[in-house]
């Protein structure tokens, strides 16, 4: 065929659509919509099934926290900002522990330093078993829902055991985790932190975790139908994903072994064994089997920990009033969704004078109408749910 | 013509109606009746819509119904001759397996089409807003 | 008895014993589903929970039942009735069980043996599809409507298939109607085996597949798919209209979980022995029990696998399903050709 005609039948094919064309149709996802994970609205233009264009409209549960932190004190900070992300309400106190004790030069013993590792990895399995759950369900598969969901509460448990909260711990404390209740001064030095017998619940519940991934690798990793609607669906490459500064599973999955684990521990994460996985397409499905397979992870380490924790103070020795020099820092640690950080401004004083939240869902989110241009409703759906976000991470 | 055998189909379409009429309005008797302007509105996950829900559809669709009504159609053939297959013989499986094989081509053609690929890719016009002029062959 | 009367008590009783199966139906579903997922199920109203769909009912019944603002209120109201009735009209043609003589009078355990039932069959299943249309365009509404256009798509595709599976069926029994085609799978292969028509395996994985596409079950329940169009066809529906929708989906998996037993699975026939009261229970119980294997496989499959996409949904049914009815069609009838007919020239 000749560049002529192609030309002409080009040109005829886009006579005959502008001729049949069909009024794009004006579609509200969200913000009261099954898949939306909560009050998300995306402002849709399909075209039958197929999306136009899509616009994300975020804020419906915007809470303050950045200006609320200007108001409270730094102690008081701690019970917000394991709210942003509640599915790992650990995993978020973490960095900002971190950033106020670099502020005023604290160094938290190695026992407490642990046992932020070890409920930490546990908030990652929490986290990644809620995604496990409800990828499948949104896909229109129920049951592993109640099954990953079952185990994910025997993690809670655990976390529960220690912290006395599932979802917000509210555990860790400048220069240190919360002592046991009711420990006086005399008790400090011991581990009276970590109830009797939790160690040895953690390593069953462990098992019972690799059971359940292998489970999982059964039932939904190698079933046809959840291949068929996931391979190859909603590909972020490499480069798009750090322009759009993807982080976490999510970046991984894309092929950037990028792991701030490894790259900025502020943990003893060094001292522990574990792989960065990584993918090789980018497509949801590797998305899933990313974090499958970062549970197992997790849970190694969680292992490792147990048998290396030392014994020893829980806090380090601090002002009981919390002031901070003046200063600045930013401090940033792999949460379950990827990269999770503070920016703290401090005049000197009680309060931060200002706190920035580098929150990972609203950057992950960022890529949605990127990805989502073209795909059809049903793909929308996958590839949403496969970016394994949280609203209130989003809004803040 | 003997319809006997349609009289409990029709008795029975007689009686679903009669209670899902009865069902209904016993349920609208039964049940409150407050509609309020919010209630009353269409779902659209919580907005208001921006806009009526289209009027016409993409031509695809109706694509499928077409082809439902070719291959539905030439199935009713079959029915026909399958139960009297035996009054036909070997001349009646060759017209019909003829009749298949056609069939069959049929399919072949609309799926080398692209009238089977749903997930075909973007068409041009959302990309392409204008068409191109197509080039003017140089006379020599 | 009279002909008029005799059938008035048949719908009657077809009618009775359709809605105990649906509230059984509901509630094994249910049980069974819960199993499957590590939870206990319905187990509060009645014994085991068994009068939970009841309870629903009469819940839906004294539920508001809004009229949205931008529906076609009339074809708005007539598509839930018109969802029941086909699934009603088909069951009238599924014989449960054999023929029972008392006196000298034969009763069929069928409401009406027509002569052209498997047309009737997709004739019905042709308009439910009607219901689904009608109800998601005249909600007026977005969701409801996309929902409705998957199902018109869908729906005719695979009743294609479903047509093209039963002609082996009828090429390999000659005749359309279902008493004689449950009839003609009396008999046994060499004496040991069943003749049932499963020996038409694709014939039998098509349909069976094209019922779930057709019921509009797991894994093919596009038309409802809660996490992207919400409801579906029936997001606008509320109270005993969406009952009513409610219980013509229950009635379609009972119909088409029963046909293939009719079509494949040898209808009632099983072992029979004892007295006559016996010979006269055991097919039924026979059947009832090849239809709830049928329908647990429906079950299962809902509680294990995710949903289809709509394109790969239609590329499965054009792509894959016709083409091999197609081929299939062709070889069946050359083999029966060969056994009736002799080689062709000969």
């Amino acid at each position: 065929m000749t560049d002529r005609d192609i030309a002409m039948r080009h040109r005829s094919e886009v006579a005959v659509s502008v001729e049949l064309e069909t009024p794009g149709m004006t579609l509200n996802i969200g913000p009261q919509h099954p898949s939306t994970h909560g009050v998300l609205r995306l402002i849709a233009n399909v075209d039958g099934e197929r999306i136009i264009s899509v616009q994300p409209v975020i804020g419906y549960m915007h809470r303050g926290y950045e200006k609320l932190s200007e108001v409270r004190t730094y102690v008081q900070i701690t019970t917000l900002v394991n709210r942003i992300d509640w599915v790992a309400g650990f995993a978020s106190e973490v960095p900002y522990i971190v950033a106020v004790e670099r502020l005023m030069g604290v160094e938290p013993p190695e026992r407490a330093q642990w046992i932020r590792l070890i409920l930490s990895e546990l908030a990652r399995i929490a986290s990644h078993l809620v995604f496990m759950s409800s990828y499948p369900l949104e896909l229109g598969a129920i049951t592993p829902l109640f099954h990953a969901l079952r185990d994910r509460e025997r993690v809670l448990e655990l976390i529960e055991g220690v912290t006395g909260g599932r979802f917000h711990p509210n555990f860790n404390r400048v220069g240190g985790v919360k002592p046991a209740a009711g420990a006086g001064k005399q008790q400090r030095g011991v581990s009276q932190d970590i109830p009797a017998g939790w160690f040895a619940q953690t390593q069953s519940t462990m098992e019972r975790i690799f059971g359940m991934c292998d489970d999982l690798d059964t039932l939904v990793v190698g079933n046809e139908l959840f291949k068929a609607r996931t391979v190859g669906v909603g590909i972020i490459p490499a480069d798009r994903a750090i322009e759009y500064g993807l982080s976490g599973p999510n970046l991984r999955a894309s092929g950037v072994p990028y792991d701030l684990r490894k790259v900025e521990p502020h943990l003893p994460y060094p001292e522990v064994e574990f792989n960065v996985i990584s993918a090789e397409s980018g497509d949801c499905h590797d998305r899933y089997v990313v974090r499958l397979n970062e549970i197992r992870e997790a849970a190694k380490i969680v292992l490792q920990a147990v048998d290396k924790i030392p014994s020893g103070p829980l806090v380090a020795k601090v002002p009981r009033l919390i002031k901070v020099p003046k200063g600045q820092t930013y401090v940033r640690g792999e949460n379950p969704k990827g990269e999770f950080g503070y920016y703290i401004i401090s005049e000197g004083g009680q309060k931060p004078y200002r706190m920035k939240i580098r929150s990972t869902s609203f950057s992950n989110l960022s890529i949605l109408p990127w990805i989502l241009e073209g795909q059809l409703i049903p793909d929308l759906v996958a590839v949403m749910g496969s970016l394994d976000f949280v609203l209130g991470d989003v809004d803040r | 013509m003997d319809l006997s055998a349609y009289l409990s189909i029709a008795l029975m379409a007689m009686l679903g109606t009669g209670f899902a009429v009865v069902a209904l309005w016993a349920s609208k008797r039964l049940a409150p009746n407050n509609p309020t302007p919010e209630k009353l509105a269409p779902y659209e996950s919580g907005i208001v819509p921006l806009q009526e829900p289209a009027e016409r559809f993409p031509v695809k669709f109706y694509l499928v119904a077409m082809m439902f009504v070719i291959f539905d159609v030439e199935i009713v053939f079959l029915f026909a001759w399958a139960v009297a297959m035996d009054d036909f013989g070997w001349a009646g499986i060759a017209a019909v397996g003829l009749f298949m094989l056609l069939l069959l081509e049929t399919l072949g053609y609309v799926w080398k089409r692209g009238a089977l690929d749903w997930n075909v890719a973007q068409r041009a016009r959302y990309r392409v807003v204008v068409a191109p002029e197509p080039p003017v062959e140089e006379v020599a | 008895m009279d002909g008029f009367w005799l059938a008035a008590l048949k719908v009657l009783i077809a009618f009775a014993l359709l809605f105990n199966i649906v509230l059984v139906l509901v509630w094994v579903e249910r049980r069974l589903v819960a199993r499957m997922q590590n939870r206990i199920g319905p187990n509060r109203a009645g014994p085991a929970g068994m009068l939970q769909t009841l309870a629903d009912g009469l819940k839906l019944m004294f539920k508001e039942s809004i009229d949205p603002r931008r529906a076609q209120l009339g074809i708005y109201l007539a598509a839930p009735v018109l969802a029941l009735i086909p699934a009603l009209l088909i069951f009238l043609i599924i014989p449960i069980g054999a023929p029972i003589t008392i006196g000298d009078t034969t009763y069929d355990l069928q409401v009406t043996d027509l002569n052209i039932a498997v047309l009737y069959f997709l004739a019905m299943s042709s308009i439910a599809v009607y219901a689904i249309v009608l109800a998601g365009w005249s909600s007026g509404s977005k969701y409801p409507l996309l929902g409705s256009v998957r199902a018109a798509a869908q729906m005719i595709s695979y009743e294609a298939a479903l047509g093209l599976a039963l002609v082996p069926v009828i090429l390999y029994n000659r005749t359309t109607s279902l008493a004689e085609i449950v009839a003609a799978q009396g008999g046994t292969f060499f004496g040991i085996f069943p003749a049932w028509n499963i020996v038409l395996i694709p014939s039998f994985i098509v349909f069976l597949i094209a019922g779930f596409a057709e019921t509009n079950r797991a894994p093919f329940d596009l038309v409802e798919a809660e996490q992207e169009l919400v409801g579906g066809y029936h997001t606008e529906y509320s109270g005993f209209r969406f009952a009513l929708f409610f219980l013509a989906e229950y009635i379609n998996l009972f119909n088409i979980s029963a046909l293939t037993v009719v079509f494949f699975l040898g209808g009632w026939h099983g072992p029979v022995f004892g007295p006559t009261f016996l010979q006269y229970l055991l097919p039924i119980f026979w059947f009832l029990l090849k239809t709830a294997a049928v329908i647990f496989v429906f079950i299962w499959a809902r509680a294990s696998l995710p949903r289809m996409r709509y394109d790969q949904l239609m590329e499965f049914g054009w792509k894959r399903l016709i083409p091999l009815s197609l081929v299939w069609i062709m070889v069946v009838m050359v083999a029966v050709g060969l056994r009736r007919f002799g080689l062709p020239w000969s």
